[in-house]
């Protein structure tokens, strides 16, 4: 069996008073996490105050943009193409949601190796990290 | 049987801002508030174990508990308009004494000043098709209160104008009050009228902002540094349109006072500070009859004369300038209510608005509409 | 500092429909409240509380106390999903302990077939998952693909859930899903979001249901079999800032709350009602409520061990959300009816667990995947 991927129109949720870091950096080729300079710890998804210490000195960095997949699921009847949803532990710590993309969506398996490729849209001005096998 | 001494207020927390920029979140404004109250109590968010929210909360009830990344054995998200933030500390007690939780946060954040568009409400509300066509909103709906109220005891401009005074009084000296002008009667009956009989100045203001209260088991308390404020009695109860047995001059205040003050063992006497819930000015005079301070029908002249200004009259109240002038976050009255109340408690409210001796206090929330549906709840809390 | 002993469920009713077309979401809430004040010998007159979760119409807990001509001096519309109305059962207890209400009302009700509009939910997490295209079934596909990596676990065993459940519902004149189904039935039905089959997950209905939680002296005076909250816990679960685990649920923390105040194990429990909105919710929640070791869920579920009258731990036995009824995609109601029903002996003759004594009922609301919510409660015959 194979299924093959098909580019997606993506939606965008209205974004919150310091979203757009995440949305912005992506459509300039960049996987922006946060990172608390307090206990120096990765979260996500990002908030001005960091989930686990509680500490207001976060910041934006730029992730290496690799990681695993933690899971997946090909979802065949929720939508008028296949799309594969994942949860991906990036070599920074965090699990985030994402996409897994360009591949043959039955090839993927939890822990494969993923590198971060970035996706317009429906706002020209953002676009989305989503993930490829490495 | 009974909810006395089993809860204590350890921490609040009341945000500065009044008008916030589009640069904060109501997620973070939550966290802001959260952190602020449970810093006052010297607890931290890993000591949180229940959290409490209304309808102010983004994306639900475990949006807001995972944003916060709390680990928790309690959650209740009652909402009943501006009064909910009371229901919650009434239901964090009863939690707390059946060994549910220890550490239960209530937070509220909200952006009044945005607006709120018209909105169609959902589907399938019964009541909407029968009262949507005729043009309900929130002034026109406590307006019909005031006009009843005026007809049936006589009640006049005048004497709802001094609930707006009495609160600026109060207001001129918080400096983070959004009115901070001392007002007369002439400056309330001079304002436009938005919706006969009210005011613009019989309306509480509009504000971005929010707070938090953190409501803690008696051993937790033991352990903070704060004076001891304890809750010794709370009820509930809603009050609506009764199958078309329509009455709006009176509130969900004749139940709801009554279990507290049963339960906490104190009357009206003792009371030395009351925060009433003052979305608008009816909405005090029918609450503080409801609540036994006068008889039925005599609120109008009990709030004149002074008599809610703290030093002068005989029922200090909302002595932070209360929603009428202070602060009322997102439309919502209720969090703010608990909040001065336990200040007056502590002796922490500015030294020129300080009740003496204030060892008893009560907190009156009344969320939703006087005239269509509302939610009533009465906190009874006292200096240990 | 318990709520041990100090309520019982005086009242229970589920609604016989599974399509709806000609009633509003406020009549049938009315209806389902009739009839478990009925089933009790109360009245309207009698309840002193009312409380309800996101599927009432109107503003929070305000608007059918007023449809429904209630005076009441205790509300509660905590909403988490599915799971809220065994949170609410909690809540009515402690509410109870503190003298605050004697008859406390829970209603559930609403129309699943017809659809609702996927929605933005507007949470601080929505920016961060819209995107992606989550919806419930691969939410919950992802925590059971990472229970399959992780311990094993296998389609066939998911599959099982499916088949005990249609083994009950069989007998049930009422339920959604009336034909006994196989493993090959689950593995062969269309693949909705890997690993999850169509027969993975639950069904969709319009209906609803209502229960009835009484202080003792209450209790005492129904006709009704006694039935008596013994321990209660509740909790929720997120993604917790990055550290994503979709192998266990917040069953982990309500389950051992709930035994510790029941005083019983795990082996105490005749019958369960566990949460079933997808097969993989109860693998993790048995495994999590500790009724088998952790990644051992998926060969405890297997062989018919669900079974009533064949396994060791009977489930579901109205047929579940599996097979039966999800009023309005929300399971918690009716998994405390059919758990009510067994303490009172008053399950279908064909699945009637012999000498139930005590029974398990657990809730799961919102998604594995994401953020849900999680209660546990246990309930004794007196």
């Amino acid at each position: 069996m194979a299924t093959a991927y098909q580019d997606r129109k993506i939606p965008v949720a209205p974004l919150n008073a310091g979203d757009a870091p995440f949305f912005e950096g992506a459509a300039a080729g960049k996987l922006m996490v946060k990172y608390c300079n307090d206990c120096k710890q990765y979260h996500h998804y990002p908030r001005p105050m960091c989930p686990f210490c509680y500490s207001t000195h976060t910041e934006w960095r730029q992730a290496r943009g690799t990681g695993v997949v933690y899971s997946f699921s090909i979802s065949r009847a929720t939508g008028p193409i296949p799309y594969a949803i994942a949860y991906v532990t990036l070599d920074e710590g965090p699990t985030i949601m994402t996409n897994i993309v360009e591949t043959d969506l039955d090839t993927i398996q939890c822990g494969q190796k993923v590198t971060v490729v970035f996706k317009p849209t429906e706002d020209p001005k953002l676009a989305v990290p989503m993930f490829k096998p490495a | 049987m009974t909810i006395k001494g089993k809860a204590y207020i350890g921490g609040i927390f009341e945000h500065p801002a009044r008008k916030l920029g589009n640069d904060i979140s109501q997620a973070e404004l939550h966290a802001q508030c959260s952190k602020g109250a449970l810093e006052d109590a010297g607890l931290s968010f890993k000591d949180v174990d229940g959290y409490f929210g209304a309808g102010d909360i983004p994306g639900g009830l475990l949006s807001m508990v995972d944003y916060l990344n709390l680990t928790v054995r309690h959650l209740d998200q009652t909402y009943t308009g501006g009064s909910s933030y009371l229901y919650l500390v009434a239901h964090a007690a009863e939690a707390i004494a059946a060994g549910k939780c220890s550490v239960a946060l209530i937070s509220l954040a909200d952006f009044g000043r945005r607006g709120t568009a018209v909105r169609d409400r959902g589907e399938g509300i019964a009541e909407q098709p029968f009262e949507y066509p005729f043009g309900p909103v929130t002034v026109n709906l406590y307006a019909m209160a005031a006009q009843r109220h005026m007809y049936q005891y006589g009640t006049t401009s005048e004497q709802l104008a001094q609930v707006k005074v009495a609160a600026s009084h109060h207001a001129q000296w918080n400096p983070n009050a959004v009115i901070r002008k001392v007002l007369t009667t002439e400056d309330v009956l001079n304002s436009p009228m938005v919706a006969d009989p009210l005011h613009r100045m019989d309306c509480c203001v509009v504000t971005d902002g929010g707070g938090a209260v953190v409501v803690v088991s008696p051993e937790i308390a033991r352990q903070l540094k704060k004076p001891k404020v304890k809750l010794i009695g709370v009820g509930e109860s809603s009050k609506d349109q009764m199958g078309g047995k329509i009455d709006l001059t009176y509130t969900g205040a004749v139940r709801s006072g009554p279990i507290a003050f049963a339960e906490a063992g104190v009357t009206p006497a003792d009371i030395k500070y009351a925060s009433i819930y003052d979305s608008f000015t009816i909405t005090v005079v029918e609450t503080i009859e409801d609540l036994g301070f006068c008889k039925k029908g005599e609120g109008g002249k009990f709030v004149c004369d002074g008599n809610l200004v703290s030093g002068v009259g005989k029922l200090p109240f909302n002595t932070d300038g209360g929603g009428m002038c202070n602060n009322h976050p997102g439309n919502k009255g209720g969090i703010t209510k608990v909040i001065e109340a336990v200040r007056q408690l502590r002796g922490e409210s500015h030294p020129k608005v300080q009740v003496k001796n204030c060892d008893i206090a009560l907190a009156h929330g009344t969320g939703g509409s006087l005239g269509t549906r509302h939610g009533s709840a009465t906190l009874i809390m006292e200096r240990e | 500092m318990s709520i041990k002993g100090k309520a019982y469920i005086g009242g229970i009713y589920e609604h016989p429909s599974r399509k709806i077309d000609n009633k509003s979401i406020a009549e049938l809430h009315t209806e389902c409240a009739k009839g478990a004040l009925d089933d009790a010998g109360l009245t309207f007159k009698d309840v002193d509380a009312y409380f309800c979760s996101g599927d009432v119409p109107g503003l929070g807990a305000l608007s059918m106390p007023d449809y429904m001509g209630l005076t009441v001096k205790r509300q509660d519309s905590t909403n988490t999903g599915g799971s809220s109305y065994l949170f609410h059962v909690g809540h009515a207890a402690e509410a109870i302990a503190a003298g605050k209400c004697k008859v406390v009302l829970i209603t559930c009700a609403g129309f699943g077939r017809r659809g609702t509009a996927v929605r933005e939910r507007g949470g601080p997490d929505a920016p961060f998952e819209y995107p992606y295209g989550p919806v419930t079934v691969n939410l919950y596909a992802m925590a059971a693909r990472r229970h399959m990596h992780e311990y094993g676990t296998t389609s066939e065993q998911l599959a099982w859930v499916k088949v005990s459940a249609s083994h009950h519902a069989q007998h049930n004149p009422h339920a959604f899903l009336k034909k006994v189904v196989t493993v090959e039935d689950v593995l062969n039905s269309p693949m909705i979001a890997d690993p999850l089959h169509r027969m993975d997950c639950c069904v969709v209905t319009d209906s609803g249901g209502a229960v009835l939680v009484v202080a003792p002296e209450i209790a005492r005076q129904l006709k009704t079999p006694r039935v008596k909250l013994i321990g209660q816990g509740e909790s929720s679960k997120g993604q917790m800032g990055g550290h994503v685990d979709l192998t266990y649920t917040g069953a982990v923390r309500s389950g051992p709350v709930a035994f510790a105040e029941a005083g019983v194990t795990p082996a105490d429990i005749k019958y369960a009602s566990i949460y079933d909105s997808f097969t993989i919710t109860v693998v993790e929640t048995i495994e999590d409520l500790g009724f088998c070791k952790k990644g051992e869920g998926g060969k405890f579920v297997s062989d018919g061990n669900l079974i009533s009258g064949v396994g060791k731990l009977p489930f579901n036995t109205d047929g579940g959300g599996m097979c039966n009824n999800h009023p309005v995609n929300r399971g918690g109601i009716t998994k405390i009816i059919e758990a009510v029903r067994q303490l009172r002996g008053e399950a279908h003759p064909k699945v009637q667990v012999k000498n139930c004594d005590i029974a398990l009922a657990h809730g799961t609301g919102g998604s594995l995947g994401t953020r849900h919510s999680s209660a546990t409660m246990i309930m004794e015959r007196e």
